[in-house]
């Protein structure tokens, strides 16, 4: 197992004669044994990342390392890493043992340790029963554990995996996520995962890192991207729903700082105040989290330090179970709240919101970067 | 009940032009089969459509006497030589053109088809010229380089869109786990390629085993099958044969093509069978 470290990893791509950056000088370091998340909209340079890490494509510039062995341009088999694909990638001509045994013959391992660690990674996937099968007699979700035992079979230094579970159906993705967060803590196999998919990086990240057009914006564990985000794009990409974002004004009202909106007010506490001085009569966004968000009457307000309230107009409910997300329009802008269980929100009514003051992100409208 | 008719009658039609379409290609194979073996005073009998007696003699004397044998022989090494000449220059060609971006990609494409534009006939004297000098004529190997230079630009744009169909991550998997390129090649594109370059072979086989032309303007006793029988059957022994050794030559050209079809057919099925998904 080792540690990997991306020195200023850059990878450009020439499309019709205009350079895009795919990968925009990244340094990131994943650490012996980690799970680490790569996030990103589609198109966010993740894939290329990976892919420069597995050495399938060279980088225009920059290092990486494997503790102190610099594999920038060593070709993929001389790394010892192991990818699982998108699409699998599942040899269709070769039956299930061939597939996983296959990394093993490559590397000229005795044909008895070959069937052992076979069987090894079979039993562990759980598709022991399958291995006399053609690729094509399988299901999806047999494929991807096909994919997943030839990945871990050679015991591999980094293993990498480019969204996995995207093609899989609901249920099953939810099932596998589990499965591999559990499987990566037994091997203990430095991991990089990219996906766009939140909740998958929340629940198997140890470390997210979230990315945007070829730059990191945020490396951190789950709970400090979600609950300290450093950045707009951050705090609106993690989330479902996702973040409600106010623009506001900074106000002086005597001593204290308040935020001005189009139909709210928000007095800042004195924590807020302090880091908000530079602030004043400037544009900031103010976000807030939907299950920060209560609604008078129905939610239990009681224990919420410092409130403020708007008032809003119900515009839609999302009546899901567990939960129900109320849409309200508040001066024009649709704002969510999502209230724990069912609750009794008739389209039209007006509700009165309480913010909780103590849950507040505010961000520079300019830079987008996070001041509180 | 309306919609029951129309859709008995639908099937009426559908497996009507099946049927027609059936016939159209079994019928004058059906019949030249037939007149070959038709003995001659049943062939010329008007009031026979169908003969009903029949001999092996034509076919006999066509293949042994007249040496359509040895021109058979001849005609399977052409072919199986033009396959492998290129095969081996078009498999490489068609990768590169099938897996990577590189300047000028669309203009030899263009190229390679366009090598195709030049009629055949044109060319002949060049060729014969220039074979007479290099010492080809009249040997198979120059027949099959002329065939090659016929059938390669075809394997190459057939070979291109069938690495072309193999998905670049089986590859890549290959890469990562141990191999290098060529060896990826080897073990995961060519296997997966396979049902397709058998297509392609048999494709390359039946341009290589038709080909009359070019075989009769670069040969003279070293002949391939077309050109023999187009020699013995148009009479370069004064005047033309008989009907029925018409029928017979044609029966001796169809049916090795026939069978190699068959047979790679049904081997091109099993494979596609568990390759594909």
């Amino acid at each position: 197992m080792v540690k990997v470290r991306l020195e200023n990893l850059k990878k450009y791509f020439v499309d019709r004669g205009k350079i895009k950056r795919a990968v925009d000088g990244i340094n990131l370091t994943i650490n012996d044994g980690e799970f680490l998340v790569l996030l990103g909209p589609s198109g966010c340079g993740k894939t290329t990342t990976l892919r420069c890490i597995a050495g399938l494509w060279k980088p225009t510039d920059g290092r990486i390392y494997f503790d102190e062995r610099d594999v920038t341009y060593l070709p993929p088999k001389d790394r010892n890493v192991s990818m699982v694909f998108q699409s699998y990638a599942v040899w269709p001509h070769m039956k299930v043992y061939e597939n996983i045994a296959f990394p093993l013959e490559v590397k000229k391992y005795p044909k008895e340790e070959i069937d052992e660690k076979v069987k090894w990674a079979a039993e562990l996937l759980q598709i022991d029963a399958l291995l006399d099968r053609y690729p094509s007699q399988l299901s999806g979700g047999q494929r991807q554990r096909v994919a997943v035992a030839r990945a871990i079979v050679v015991e591999p230094e980094v293993l990498l995996m480019d969204e996995p579970l995207s093609n899989l159906d609901a249920r099953l993705r939810v099932m596998m996520r589990a499965e591999i967060k559990k499987l990566q803590e037994r091997l203990k196999v430095t991991t990089i995962y990219v996906t766009h998919d939140q909740v998958e990086a929340m629940t198997m990240g140890d470390r997210i890192a979230v990315m945007n057009e070829g730059k990191l914006l945020q490396v951190a564990s789950p709970s400090d991207v979600y609950l300290k985000p450093k950045l707009l794009f951050v705090a609106s990409f993690i989330g479902a729903p996702e973040i409600n974002l106010l623009e506001a004004t900074v106000k002086e009202h005597g001593s204290t700082l308040v935020l001005e909106g189009e139909g709210f007010e928000f007095p800042l506490t004195e924590e807020f105040t302090s880091l908000l001085r530079g602030y004043v009569d400037k544009s900031v966004i103010v976000g807030v989290r939907p299950e920060h968000l209560m609604v008078e009457g129905i939610s239990d307000v009681s224990r919420v330090k410092n409130k403020a309230q708007i008032k809003g107009v119900v515009d839609f409910v999302e009546a899901l179970g567990t939960d129900t997300i109320v849409h309200a329009n508040v001066g024009g802008k649709i704002v969510k709240v999502k209230i724990p269980g069912a609750a009794d929100v008739p389209i039209g009514r007006e509700i009165k919101i309480i913010v909780d003051l103590d849950r507040l992100h505010v961000f520079d409208k300019r830079t987008e970067r996070a001041i509180v | 009940m309306d919609g029951e008719i129309k859709y008995a009658l639908k099937q009426v039609a559908f497996y009507a032009l099946i049927f027609t379409f059936a016939a159209w290609i079994a019928i004058p194979l059906i019949v030249s089969m037939l007149y070959a073996f038709a003995v001659p005073s049943e062939y010329y009998d008007p009031s026979k459509v169908i003969p009903l007696k029949f001999t092996p003699r034509h076919v006999e004397i066509l293949l042994i006497t007249l040496g359509a044998l040895d021109a058979i022989k001849n005609s399977i090494f052409v072919a199986l030589l033009t396959i492998a000449i290129s095969f081996a220059l078009g498999i490489p060609a068609g990768y590169a053109i099938a897996k990577f971006i590189f300047p000028g990609k669309d203009s030899i494409k263009l190229l390679i088809v366009a090598l195709r534009m030049f009629p055949i006939p044109v060319m002949a004297i060049p060729l014969v010229v220039l074979y007479i000098r290099l010492h080809l004529i009249d040997t198979l190997i120059g027949v099959a380089l002329a065939h090659t230079a016929m059938a390669l630009p075809f394997v190459i744009l057939i070979t291109s869109s069938i690495f072309a169909g193999v998905s670049k991550e089986y590859e890549e998997a290959a890469l990562i786990f141990g191999l290098t390129r060529f060896g990826a090649f080897l073990k995961i594109t060519l296997p997966l390629a396979l049902p397709g370059l058998a297509a392609a072979a048999m494709f390359t086989f039946v341009i290589s085993w038709n080909e009359v032309f070019v075989a009769s303007v670069l040969t003279l006793y070293n002949r391939t099958l077309p050109a023999h029988v187009l020699l013995i059957i148009a009479g370069a022994s004064g005047g033309a044969a008989p009907d029925y050794y018409k029928f017979a030559a044609a029966f001796i050209m169809t049916l090795p093509a026939i069978l190699f079809i068959l047979v790679a057919r049904k081997y091109l099925i099993t494979m596609w069978g568990i390759t594909l998904k």
